[in-house]
């Protein structure tokens, strides 16, 4: 127990920690400016709060559309017992998103101007309208666990009319925005390094995001049972690790019909840092968690599932990175490494993240199983509670 | 109608004396002082090569990347061939300097309110019939300015008439569909810095290729979804009427075996 104790603070005072950086370097972006917090330059204008915070954000985020397609639309009931925490996922991910780019953008306060003036032959522009349209879809597809906590049956009753709409919407929008991340990069040929550059950019986006999101569903359903003392749903993710098997498959063939198709094979044996990275990512987070997955033993037991679901995840960070940054640099002939207050902020997003997702399972409906039981938490206290789990200790 | 303008920087006769910077510096109210390279205080300034001087500026693309790329339209491309930027439309998403094939758009990195610094052409001056500060400045005429029509001829009748000094190429003639500004030189344009390996099509076509795609799979996505729901939910619904069916039958049976 008191083991368990210590853990339990070593891992709120990291996370005081790394809020107390965060919120020092936030400060030094706001009343210093972006050269103040970021190594960025004119050379290299986007960095770790793009290629990690927006890029990988958005596509961890994938496991919500993906989940909802498959429980409302193929109308898989049987998953429905993990919908709501990954509802939950897609959602903070998707604020904390909105959060990250008020920090990189250099006029956060103009930020609305998307909304008025209108550029629709810029990615960007489409960027902006799936952020605002699909984080509204997914508050209003998570709204209903609230309701249910505060037992408003007849606002429930509404959305539940229109949920399937909603959903669909919610599908279209997230295909829409997990690609658009790519096609942003099809405007920069000669800039980003050939083994990452190709027409079918937005299409790799999609497919790799589906996958992620099934590494993202697996992982948090492994944390929050940790975390929480709670069953783990095994069959289902079982399941899910199947599917992402079938969607890394579809991956990987894409990649090797492309490179084919560029005639680019041998890139890949070319002795430069942008080849290991290459293969890194093709390996760790493809290659392997397929050969893995595609076993059934392996997607029974507990560590092989999280083992193939984390990899999956660690291959889909470094893809997105290396397009982000580690592709760009040669080009920019300058190389770039994020200050620490650029990690700062990313890591107190990353917390932030966590004590919400760790709030929600405390106060909210989220898991099935306690939907049936009562739960006796007067307003009052939650509200006192929240306060005091807010504040880092 | 509108002549297009645009600038012809022959390398060969720039004497680097920076007349150019200084009288820009001056146009624009930014602050004095000479700079080797493009700055969010310099739009334009000298890059030397072994000796030879290269004058970088924008080069005011015929189809601007960083036009398309801007999500609020706050750079425009004007007929006259400027790309102007309205800072009161920027968010500061920096996308114009990321997908620059030229590296050219500033950033004001100290500013907590910051805007995009680039060359505008003058375009105050050249809609009241003025030729650009730097062209006006140029001691040798190595900055000329006129219109694309008559300079991209000229640039040719200078090649031509001393084959044996310039390389046979105007760069900006087809660089991402040709741009305001065109370059000749004596000495390979590689070994000067500039990008040589440019595609001749404009940059935004690679984007367009797939944002037209949008309106195709939103519909027939939509379509697609809402059908297989369709037929999943007919589905379970026949499986509970069956359900229902075989219970009433089966309570039925069950009647009907008690009565006999």
């Amino acid at each position: 127990m008191s083991k368990y104790l210590s853990k339990l603070t070593f891992w709120k005072a990291t996370a005081a920690l790394i809020l107390l950086a965060g919120a020092y370097s936030a400060g030094v972006r706001i009343f210093g400016g972006l050269g103040a917090a970021t190594n960025l330059s004119d050379e290299f204008p986007w960095g770790l709060w793009i290629g990690f915070d927006i890029l990988c954000g958005v596509g961890l985020a994938a496991g919500g559309f993906t989940l909802a397609a498959i429980v409302y639309i193929f109308n898989a009931k049987k998953f429905e017992p993990i919908i709501r925490p990954t509802i939950l996922t897609a959602f903070l991910g998707y604020v904390l998103v909105i959060v990250a780019l008020m920090f990189d953008l250099g006029r956060p306060n103009q930020i609305w101007h998307a909304i008025i003036m209108w550029n629709p032959h810029s990615v960007m522009f489409e960027v902006a309208w799936c952020v605002m349209l699909y984080t509204t879809v997914l508050s209003l597809e998570f709204l209903p666990v609230v309701l249910e906590r505060f037992r408003l049956t007849k606002a429930m009753s509404v959305l539940k009319k229109i949920s399937i709409p909603l959903i669909i919407l919610g599908v279209l929008l997230s295909t829409l925005h997990q690609s658009s991340l790519g096609s942003l990069y099809l405007i920069v040929p000669e800039k980003l390094y050939g083994l990452w550059y190709t027409p079918y950019l937005p299409v790799f986006f999609f497919v790799s995001a589906i996958a992620a999101g099934c590494g993202m569903i697996i992982f948090e359903s492994f944390l929050s049972s940790r975390a929480f003392n709670r069953g783990l749903e095994m069959g289902l993710l079982s399941e899910i690790g199947r599917v992402a098997v079938v969607m890394l498959s579809v991956y990987l063939t894409m990649k090797i019909v492309d490179l084919a198709d560029r005639q680019a094979f041998s890139m890949l044996f070319v002795p430069r840092t942008e080849t290991c990275l290459y293969w890194l990512e093709i390996i760790v987070g493809v290659v392997a968690p397929l050969l893995m997955l595609s076993q059934a033993k392996v997607r029974a037991s507990q560590n092989g599932l999280f083992a193939s679901a984390v990899m999956i995840i660690l291959g889909f960070v470094l893809n997105r990175m290396n397009i982000g940054i580690s592709g760009m640099e040669a080009w920019a002939g300058k190389s770039y490494f994020p200050s620490w207050m650029e990690i700062a902020v990313t890591l107190s997003i990353v917390v932030v993240g966590f004590i919400a997702f760790a709030l929600a399972t405390k106060y909210l409906p989220l898991f099935s199983h306690e939907r049936t039981r009562e739960r006796h938490i007067p307003t009052q206290e939650w509200i006192e509670d929240l306060m005091t789990v807010s504040q880092p200790h | 109608m509108i002549k297009k303008k645009a600038m012809l920087i022959d390398i060969t006769l720039c004497i680097g004396c920076n007349s150019c910077q200084e009288a820009c510096k001056a146009a624009n109210g930014l602050p004095e002082g000479e700079e080797k390279r493009l700055s969010a205080t310099a739009y334009t300034a000298l890059e030397e090569h072994d000796g030879v001087f290269v004058r970088r500026m924008c080069q005011h693309c015929e189809t601007p990347t960083c036009v398309s790329v801007c999500p609020v339209g706050a750079l425009e491309k004007t007929p006259e061939g400027p790309v102007i930027y309205d800072e009161s439309k920027c968010i500061g998403c920096r996308y114009c300097m990321q997908s620059c094939p030229f590296q050219v758009p500033r950033y004001q990195w100290g500013s907590t309110y910051p805007r995009i610094q680039k060359c505008v052409f003058c375009y105050d001056r050249i809609m009241k019939g003025l030729p650009t500060a730097c062209s006006e400045a140029c001691p040798t005429g190595a900055t000329k300015f006129g219109d694309w029509d008559d300079l991209i001829v000229e640039a040719f009748d200078r090649i031509h008439a001393e084959p044996t000094k310039y390389i046979d190429k105007v760069y900006g003639q087809r660089e991402v569909g040709g741009t305001s500004i065109l370059y000749i030189s004596s000495i390979p344009f590689e070994q000067l810095g500039f990008k040589t390996q440019l595609q001749t099509t404009p940059l935004p076509s690679l984007t367009w290729n797939a944002l037209s795609k949008l309106p195709g799979v939103v519909s027939v996505g939509g379509v697609l979804l809402a059908g297989i729901w369709w037929i999943t939910n007919r589905r379970i619904e026949v499986q509970r009427y069956e359900q229902e069916l075989k219970k009433m039958d089966d309570r039925s049976n069950g009647s009907s075996d008690h009565l006999n």
